[in-house]
């Protein structure tokens, strides 16, 4: 072999690359544009409320003749629903995914994972309408005092969407233990459970604790199930029987209401969703931090 | 403890073919062969480790005080209590400290565990660690070096008081100095323990056995005094093996 080892690059290659670095960018720049629309038009609404009456108030009642903007209730809305949610997801999820990494056949893992995730390809309506219509019905018949909206049956529904998140990354979490931990285990004359709780599960529990994190976080974003069967009031209360609203729900409301551009009232939405973004956000980060612990292969 | 016509098989693959062989009580016996011999297969039959992995399976019969390990109503998680194995990595339990780690096998069948500070010294001792982690005993396991975490993986099997100790290659993973200090804490442990030791390293069987068995292709070619196998073998196979013929 002889010859310059000197050649111009083939412009297509450059080419290609620009292209997939604008998509790139793409979700970077839609980001970039989220958060500024949500500080400036928050900003209009922080000019008129302050942030004391925000984080102060516990009415919200910006539809009112009396206008209140606290935004306790919806707060108190958001967190009653998830809690409930996650009461659900988190040892369904959590045992599904032991089942699937430990104890489940090869064979009936292939089948019963891709089984499990197609839960969350359900559109979430169709969950709101179910919450509505099958399962709060259901349980007035053992929950005295339930109302037609409620927190608890959109929670529970919103447990079962979210169910698929947990246990799945969890899955994932507990299969990458590596198997020279088990045998250390079994060579130790471990039995299989105390395998499985003592050695396997403290080894994925940064992976769990992530993949709960992110269902925690898709539970608080969530909007049609609470929309479309909690209850749209805003209600400073821990009672899972009467109805409520939850962050999202009232941006749903104000959207799809007749509220015009450019009012206070308008503005609420954005003060919302900023709260709302920033609540997620932090839990992203959280765990983003512990994911990266479990790819870095890291210990607690 | 002796194999008596042990067969082991990864599904339909045959990787040991009828294997018969006593390890004399405390003393170290030395398994060496070419890679895919079937000597890694071997240890891990003793302690029934080998049917953990799925498709495995056994035939044959291994003595352990006169007891078939294998007979029916042997419960494995018994036969590991009393056969306790080394690996070729280190293994130490990440989530664990060190101090935990030793107990570790204790905790984990669930036994009461009425000394702990004495047992995890006693063991840390006689894995000649001791003098290196007192101060440090609640650290992790994993920020031990490689050659100290293989010591409490060992010090880990010793806290069970075990009869027997397995070593599938402890040193592959150790530089020569690590490797130099676990030859030096066999000899000391053979005081007690009847060890078995796979390794690919003739001259660590030459250092650290009293007596050394050849495997070749799933078989035991030949076993006798360390110094005879490797000075005067009786079989052509052995001799192209230990001269470096192949393998």
């Amino acid at each position: 072999m002889s010859g310059s080892l000197h050649a111009p690059r083939a412009p297509s290659e450059r080419i290609i690359a620009a292209v997939l670095f604008a998509c790139g960018m793409v979700s970077v720049f839609t980001t970039l544009g989220i958060v500024v629309v949500l500080v400036k038009e928050s900003a209009g609404f922080f000019s008129e409320v302050s942030l004391g009456q925000f984080l102060g108030d516990t009415q919200w009642t910006p539809l009112f003749t009396d206008q209140h903007f606290g935004i306790w209730p919806l707060l108190a809305g958001t967190l009653l629903t998830t809690a409930i949610a996650v009461a659900v997801a988190l040892p369904l999820g959590l045992l599904a995914a032991i089942y699937l990494a430990e104890f489940a056949p090869e064979r009936a893992r292939k089948i019963l994972k891709p089984t499990l995730e197609v839960l969350a390809g359900i559109p979430t309506v169709v969950y709101g309408y179910f919450a509505l219509v099958y399962i709060t019905p259901l349980l007035q018949r053992f929950v005295p005092g339930l109302a037609g909206f409620n927190a608890l049956g959109p929670g529970i529904v919103m447990g079962v969407m979210i169910l698929p998140v947990i246990a799945s990354l969890s899955e994932d979490a507990i299969y990458a233990v590596p198997a020279s931990l088990r045998e250390a285990a079994y060579a130790l004359g471990a039995g299989r459970l105390r395998t499985v709780f003592r050695v396997v599960l403290p080894s994925a529990f940064s992976g769990i604790g992530a993949a709960v994190i992110l269902g925690i976080s898709r539970a608080i974003g969530e909007t049609m199930i609470v929309a479309i069967a909690a209850g749209q009031q805003a209600r400073l209360t821990a009672d899972p029987r009467s109805p409520i609203e939850t962050m999202t729900a009232y941006i749903v409301q104000i959207s799809l209401g007749d509220t015009p551009t450019g009012t206070l009232e308008y503005r609420t939405i954005f003060a919302v969703g900023l709260a709302l973004f920033l609540l997620t956000l932090g839990l992203n980060a959280v765990a983003f931090r512990l994911r990266r612990r479990v790819l870095k292969g890291g210990t607690l | 403890m002796a194999a008596h016509d042990l067969h082991a098989w990864f599904g339909a693959n045959e990787a040991l073919k009828g294997i018969t062989l006593a390890f004399p009580e405390t003393r170290v016996t030395a398994i060496i062969g070419p890679s895919g011999c079937g000597k890694s297969t071997f240890v891990r039959c003793l302690n029934r480790m080998h049917e953990v992995v799925p498709g495995a399976r056994v035939a044959g019969r291994v003595a352990l005080d006169g007891q078939d390990i294998y007979a029916p109503g042997v419960n494995p998680v018994r036969v590991r209590r009393r056969v306790g194995m080394v690996f070729q990595k280190p293994n130490p339990f990440p989530t664990m400290s060190i101090r935990e780690n030793v107990l570790a096998g204790l905790r984990l069948s669930g036994e009461p565990v009425p000394d702990p500070a004495g047992t995890v010294e006693k063991a840390l001792r006689q894995a000649a660690l001791w003098d290196e982690v007192r101060d440090v005993l609640k650290r992790t396991g994993s920020s031990l070096s490689g050659g100290q975490q293989q010591r409490l993986c060992i010090a880990r099997a010793l806290a069970l008081e075990p009869e027997v100790l397995l070593m599938d290659e402890p040193c592959s993973a150790l530089d020569p100095i690590a490797t130099a200090r676990i030859e030096e804490l066999i000899h000391e442990l053979r005081e007690r323990y009847t060890i078995a030791i796979v390794t690919h390293n003739m001259q660590q069987a030459a250092r650290v056995a009293d007596f050394t068995a050849f495997f070749y292709q799933g078989e035991l070619v030949e076993v006798d005094r360390t110094d005879v196998l490797f000075t005067h073998p009786n079989n052509r196979k052995t001799e192209d093996y230990i001269t470096g013929r192949f393998g």
